[in-house]
C-alpha cells in the first residue's frame, strides 16, 4: 500500500455514511417498531421479564447480547425522546425517535467499516495495480461498504445488520491473520447477538479444529493426528463457555432458559415467509402450485378437496401442499445438514487456509438459505458479503459472485414497496451492479469472460421482470385477483439464479485440486 | 475501468443523491398561509392550467398576485402548464382552481419531486456529461472526476431537490449554450441561451459574457465580411427565439409591459436580509439603507455593477477566447451577485455553475468557492442535509488522490479541507439556533475572498494563475478570522428581519432582480 493510500478508504466510508444520513426520512418497516419495543422492554423491565413481556406482538426474539445492546442504546435514547421508552406506546414514531434509531444504525456501522478496513488488509496485493480504481482492495472496500443489500435493509427497511456483519467480517479477518482466539471470541459474541449466524458455525468449528487445534500437517497436506494440542482446545472451549455463560448464565440462574430458547427458535411459523425467500422451497412451492393447476385442468384432482390458502398473499402461516408432500421442520433440518456436509468435509480433507474457510463459510450460508425453515430473504446477505472477499481473488468466484449478488439483491426489492423508495432502490441497485460488473471485469480483464451467454441472458432478463412487476402489472386488471403474482415471479426467478450459483460454487469447490506443494497453514 | 462505465457510475451516484435528498422535506411544508417555494410552483401550475394565458400575469379575481403571483418569464409558465397537465391526469385536486391552495400530500410531493428530477435528468445532467467529455487535453478519468464534482455540487442539489425549485432547467440550458459555443455552433448556442433567459430572468447575470464573446467573434471575423453575416444571423436568431417564447403575449403591448413589471420589481430595497454581497457586508459599518434614498441606491448599485463588469467584458470583446469566456461568465455573474440591486442568496448558483466549468483549470480555487457558496445556502435548508457537502467533499478527496495524473491542487484540497470544514459544518449544523450566523459566516468567504480573486484580477486568463499558497491550515485561519465579523450588532435594523422563514420573507425571497 502506497503511503497515504488510505485516504480513499476514508472517503468511501464517509461518503456512504453521508448517503445513509440522507436516507433518514425514508420509509421504514415494522422492524422499526420491533426495535423501539425492545428498547422500551429492556429499559423499563427487570431482566427476568425480558423474554416474557408480550404487550406488543413484536416480542424479544434475539439472544441476550442483543437485548443488552438495546439496553445500552436506551440510555442514550432517553435524551432524544423518553416517550419511545414506554412499553405501551405501540407504533410510536416521533421525529426524534426516528432520528435516534436511524443514527444508532449509522453509528454502530463504524464497526462494520473497521471490519472492512481489516479485511482489506488481509488481501495480498499481488495485483497491485497503478490505477487505484483497479486495486483489489479498493474494489473490495466498495463492494462491502456500498453493498446494496446492507444499505436498503439497514438504512431504509431498518435493521442492525451492519455492526453484526462487522463482527463477522472482523472475526473472518482475525482468522485470516491467524489470530484464532480473537476470531473465535468475536464469533461466539456474534452468535449471542443474533443466532442466525449459527448457520455458518460449522465452518468456524471445523476450521478452528483443523488449523488451530491440530498444529501441523503431513507433507501431502493430510492431517497429522499426533499434532493435536489440548491447550488450544481448552482455550477455545473456555472462550465459548465464558461467552455463553455471560450471555445465557443469568437466564439459567433464573430458570428461564427454556423460555429464551422458545423465543429464539419459533418453529410455529411457516415453511416460507409471507414473501417466499428465493430458495429451494420457493421452487418446491411453485412446482406444487403448477401441478395443482395442471391437475385441476386435467381433472386428476378434486377441486373441493384443495385447501384455499394462497401462500404469498397472506400472513405468515403454515401451509399444506396439495400435490407434493408437505415439509416439516425436521425435514428442512435434515436437508440443510446434508447440504452443508460436503462443504465441511471439503474443508477438513482439502484444507486451503483462509480461502478454503471462506468458501466453506459461503457454502454453509447458502446451503442453509436454500433449505432452511422459514428463511428470510435478507439472509442472502450472509452469503453475499463473505463471497465479496473471494470474488476479488479469482475470476471463477467473481463470476459466481456477480450472479449471486445480482439475483440476491434483486430478490430484496419487495422489501421496499412504497412509491417514493422505488427510484432510490432502482438507482442504488444499478449503481452497485454497474460498479461490481465493471470493476470485476476490469480486474480480470486478462482472463476469459466472467459470465457465459446463458448467465448473461438470465441476468439481463431481470430488467423486464422488474418493469413487469412494478410498472405493468399494477395497471392490469389481474392486480385485484392475483396480487401475489409479482412476488411469486420474483421469488421463483431469483430462486433459479441462486440455486444455480449455489450449485456452481459447490462444484467449483469440490472439483478444485489442492496444490500438493501448498501446506495447509 | 472503461470511460463509459465510470461515467455511468458518476451519473447514477448523482441521481441517487438527488433522489435521496428529495426524500426530505421541502420549503414551507406544513406552514399555512403562504407555505414556500413548493406551494409557489404548485400554484403556478394551478394558475396556468385553469386561466387563459392573458390572465397569467395580471391581478384578477382568480389570480391574486400577492399570493405567489407568477414572476418568472414565459418558459417557466409553459413548464408549469405542462406539469399541470400531467398533474390533472393523475389527480385533478392537485391543480383545482382556488380549492387546491396549500395542497399537500405524499403522492403530490412524489409527483412534484419527480418533475424536478425529470427536468434535471433531461436538461442539466446531459449538458454536464457532454461538457466534461468535450474538455480537451485531459485524461478520461479526469473528465469523469470533473463530471462527478459538477454533478454532486451540493448547492444546486439542495436548492432544487431539497428546497424545491427548477434552477437546473435554466442553468442546464445555459450550459447547453456554453457547450454549443465551444463547438462553434454559435446560432444553436444563442438559441439555448435565449431559452435559458426566458426560463429565469436571473440568467441576465450571464448575458454580458455571451454578448461580448459573440460580438468579439464577429469583430474578429471582420465586420465588413463574414463577421457582419454572423452578426446578422445571431441577431435574427435571438429575435426569433424571443419572439417564439413571447408569441402568446405579443397580442398587445400592455401584456408585455405587465410581464416585464412582474419580472423586474424594482421597488424593493438594496438588499434583503443577509445576502453575502458587498452591500450587506458594508452595512456592518455603514447603514446604507438608512442613508441613501432607494432611487439613489438603485443608481449606485447600477453604477458599481457596471464598473465592475467593464474590464472583463472589454477584454472578452477584444480577445474572444473560450477560456476567457468561461472566466468572464464567473466574473460577471459574481459582479452582479456582489454589487447589483436586490440579490437573493440563491443567485449564487449562477456563479457556482460557471465556476464548475473551470474546475478543471483552477481546481483549488473552484473547489474552495463551491464549498463556501454551498455553505451560504444553508439558511434555506434543513441542517440535517449538511452531510451532502461532505459527500461531495469526499468524492473530490477521493478523486484527488486517484493517481498521478491529478494535479497536486486537488490532492491538497482533498486532504486539507477536512479541518476547516469540520468547524464550518459544526456551525452550520447549529443553524437554527443561531439563525443569523450561518449566512454571515459564509459572507467573508465569498464577499472578501472572491472579489479579491476575480475582481482584483479581472483578466485572469492573460497570465497563468499564481500558485496560491493555500493550505488547509491557512484556510482554517481565514475561517477563524472571519468569526468576529459574523456577530451582527444586535440593534442593527438589517438583521431585524432575520427571523428565519417567516412567510412574508419567503415570499419575497424567491424574487430577484438584477440591475433594474
Amino acid at each position: 500500500m502506497a503511503a497515504g493510500g488510505r485516504g480513499w478508504f476514508r472517503a468511501l466510508a464517509l461518503g456512504v455514511s453521508f448517503l445513509k444520513c440522507l436516507l433518514i426520512p425514508a420509509y421504514y418497516s415494522t422492524d422499526f417498531e420491533v426495535h423501539r419495543n425492545w428498547l422500551a422492554i429492556t429499559h423499563n423491565l427487570p431482566l427476568s421479564q425480558w423474554y416474557y413481556e408480550a404487550t406488543s406482538e413484536w416480542t424479544l426474539d434475539y439472544p441476550p447480547f442483543f437485548a443488552w445492546f438495546e439496553y445500552a442504546l436506551s440510555h442514550i435514547a432517553k435524551y432524544f425522546d423518553p416517550q419511545m421508552l414506554v412499553v405501551e406506546n405501540l407504533n410510536y414514531a416521533s421525529r426524534a425517535t426516528v432520528l435516534f434509531q436511524r443514527l444508532s444504525v449509522i453509528f454502530t456501522d463504524t464497526l462494520f467499516i473497521y471490519a472492512v478496513h481489516e479485511c482489506c488488509k488481509c488481501i495480498n496485493g499481488k495485483r497491485a495495480a497503478k490505477d487505484i480504481l483497479e486495486k483489489p482492495t479498493f474494489i473490495l472496500a466498495v463492494l462491502l461498504l456500498w453493498n446494496f443489500g446492507l444499505l436498503i435493509v439497514d438504512h431504509i427497511h431498518f435493521q442492525y445488520n451492519g455492526f453484526l456483519f462487522g463482527l463477522m467480517l472482523l472475526s473472518v479477518a482475525r482468522l485470516c491473520q491467524k489470530r484464532y482466539l480473537e476470531g473465535a471470541l468475536l464469533f461466539a459474541v456474534l452468535l449471542h447477538f443474533k443466532h442466525i449466524y449459527i448457520y455458518v458455525a460449522p465452518a468456524y468449528g471445523v476450521y478452528l479444529l483443523r488449523s488451530y487445534c491440530f498444529t501441523a500437517n503431513n507433507a501431502d497436506g493430510s492431517l497429522k493426528w499426533r499434532s493435536f494440542s489440548f491447550l488450544h482446545v481448552t482455550l477455545l472451549g473456555l472462550i465459548v463457555c465464558l461467552v455463553s455463560a455471560l450471555s445465557l448464565g443469568p437466564f439459567l440462574v433464573l430458570g428461564q432458559l427454556p423460555q429464551v430458547i422458545a423465543r429464539l427458535f419459533p418453529f410455529k411459523r411457516g415453511l416460507c415467509h409471507a414473501y417466499w425467500a428465493p430458495n429451494f422451497w420457493a421452487l418446491y412451492n411453485a412446482v406444487d402450485k403448477a401441478l395443482t393447476i395442471l391437475g385441476l385442468k386435467c381433472n386428476f384432482l378434486d377441486g373441493k378437496k384443495i385447501p384455499k390458502a394462497s401462500m404469498t398473499g397472506g400472513l405468515v402461516q403454515e401451509f399444506q401442499h396439495t400435490v407434493l408432500p408437505s415439509v416439516t421442520p425436521l425435514a428442512t433440518l435434515i436437508c440443510t445438514f446434508i447440504a452443508i456436509l460436503p462443504s465441511v468435509f471439503c474443508l477438513w480433507f482439502k484444507p486451503q487456509g483462509p480461502r478454503g474457510f471462506l468458501q466453506c463459510l459461503v457454502l454453509c450460508a447458502l446451503s442453509s438459505f436454500m433449505f432452511g425453515w422459514h428463511v428470510h430473504e435478507k439472509a442472502i446477505l450472509l452469503a453475499i458479503l463473505p463471497l465479496s472477499l473471494l470474488s476479488i481473488q479469482r475470476a471463477k468466484d467473481a463470476g459466481i459472485y456477480l450472479i449471486l449478488a445480482t439475483t440476491g439483491h434483486f430478490s430484496l426489492f419487495p422489501l421496499l414497496f412504497t412509491p417514493p423508495e422505488l427510484p432510490i432502490k432502482i438507482l442504488l441497485m444499478l449503481l452497485f451492479t454497474v460498479y461490481s460488473f465493471s470493476s470485476l471485469k476490469s480486474l480480470f480483464r486478462r482472463e476469459k469472460p466472467l459470465l457465459n451467454w446463458l448467465e448473461t441472458i438470465y441476468l439481463v432478463q431481470l430488467v423486464p421482470l422488474e418493469i413487469f412487476c412494478e410498472i405493468i402489472f399494477p395497471l392490469t386488471p389481474w392486480k385485484q385477483h392475483f396480487p401475489f403474482v409479482p412476488l411469486l415471479l420474483t421469488s421463483v426467478y431469483c430462486a433459479l439464479g441462486i440455486t444455480y450459483a449455489w450449485l456452481k460454487l459447490y462444484i467449483s469447490v469440490l472439483t478444485e485440486r489442492v496444490p500438493v506443494r501448498q501446506k495447509a497453514e | 475501468m472503461e470511460k463509459w462505465s465510470l461515467m455511468t457510475i458518476a451519473v447514477l451516484l448523482a441521481l441517487t443523491v438527488r433522489w435521496a435528498v428529495s426524500l426530505g422535506s421541502y420549503s414551507g411544508a406544513g406552514k399555512p398561509r403562504m407555505y414556500g417555494d413548493y406551494e409557489a410552483q404548485r400554484h403556478w401550475q394551478e394558475i396556468t392550467y385553469n386561466l387563459p394565458i392573458r390572465q397569467w400575469y395580471f391581478n384578477t379575481s382568480d389570480n391574486n398576485l400577492l399570493y405567489w403571483g407568477l414572476d418568472y418569464p414565459p418558459l417557466t409558465a409553459y413548464h408549469s402548464f405542462v406539469c399541470a397537465y400531467i398533474a390533472k391526469l393523475i389527480n385533478p385536486d392537485w391543480v383545482a382552481l382556488h380549492t387546491s391552495r396549500g395542497y399537500e400530500s405524499r403522492p403530490h410531493k412524489l409527483f412534484m419531486r419527480t418533475t424536478v428530477f425529470v427536468a434535471d435528468l433531461l436538461v442539466y445532467i446531459p449538458a454536464v456529461i457532454l461538457y466534461c467529455f468535450s474538455l480537451k487535453e485531459t485524461s478520461a478519468k479526469k473528465k469523469v472526476s470533473s463530471a462527478l464534482c459538477i454533478l454532486l455540487y451540493p448547492g444546486l442539489i439542495l436548492i432544487d431537490h431539497g428546497h424545491f425549485q427548477y434552477n437546473s432547467v435554466s442553468l442546464g440550458l445555459a450550459l447547453w449554450a456554453v457547450l454549443c459555443l465551444s463547438h462553434d455552433w454559435d446560432l444553436l448556442g444563442s438559441v439555448a441561451f435565449c431559452l435559458a433567459l426566458n426560463y429565469k430572468q436571473m440568467e441576465l447575470y450571464h448575458s454580458l459574457p455571451f454578448f461580448c464573446y459573440l460580438l468579439g467573434k464577429c469583430f474578429k471575423k471582420g465586420l465588413k465580411g463574414k463577421g457582419l453575416v454572423l452578426l446578422a444571423k445571431l441577431a435574427g436568431t435571438v429575435l426569433l427565439s424571443f419572439a417564439a417564447c413571447w408569441l402568446p403575449f405579443g397580442t398587445d403591448v400592455e401584456q408585455i409591459m405587465q410581464v416585464l413589471r412582474r419580472l423586474f420589481p424594482i421597488d424593493r430595497g438594496l438588499f434583503e436580509d443577509k445576502v453575502a454581497n458587498i452591500w450587506c457586508s458594508l452595512s456592518v459599518l455603514i447603514k446604507i439603507k438608512n442613508v441613501i434614498s432607494p432611487r439613489t441606491q438603485l443608481k449606485l448599485s447600477f453604477a458599481v455593477t457596471f464598473l465592475s463588469l467593464l474590464p472583463a467584458c472589454i477584454k472578452l470583446t477584444v480577445q474572444p477566447s473560450l477560456r476567457g469566456f468561461k472566466f468572464a461568465l464567473v466574473s460577471c455573474a459574481l459582479s452582479f451577485f456582489l454589487f447589483s440591486f436586490q440579490v437573493h442568496e440563491k443567485s449564487i448558483l449562477l456563479v457556482s455553475v460557471p465556476v464548475c466549468l473551470v474546475i478543471n483549470e483552477i481546481p483549488f480555487m473552484a473547489t474552495w468557492f463551491l464549498l463556501v457558496s454551498t455553505f451560504r445556502i444553508f439558511p434555506c435548508r434543513a441542517p440535517e442535509q449538511a452531510e451532502l457537502h461532505q459527500t461531495k467533499e469526499n468524492m473530490e478527496g477521493l478523486l484527488g488522490e486517484d493517481g498521478s495524473d491529478q494535479s497536486s491542487w486537488k490532492r491538497a484540497q482533498g486532504r486539507g479541507a477536512g479541518g476547516a470544514w469540520a468547524v464550518a459544518e459544526g456551525v452550520a449544523a447549529a443553524g437554527p439556533a443561531f439563525p443569523s450566523s450561518a449566512p454571515i459566516l459564509g459572507f467573508p468567504g465569498s464577499a472578501l475572498a472572491a472579489p479579491e480573486r476575480w475582481q482584483g484580477h479581472p483578466c485572469p486568463w492573460t497570465r497563468p494563475l499564481p500558485a496560491l499558497p493555500h493550505t488547509g491550515t491557512e484556510r482554517a485561519q481565514s475561517c477563524q478570522v472571519s468569526f468576529p465579523l459574523q456577530v451582527p450588532p444586535p440593534s442593527s435594523p438589517n438583521f431585524d428581519c432575520s427571523k428565519t422563514c417567516t412567510d412574508l420573507k419567503s415570499q419575497r425571497e424567491k424574487k430577484c432582480s438584477p440591475v433594474g
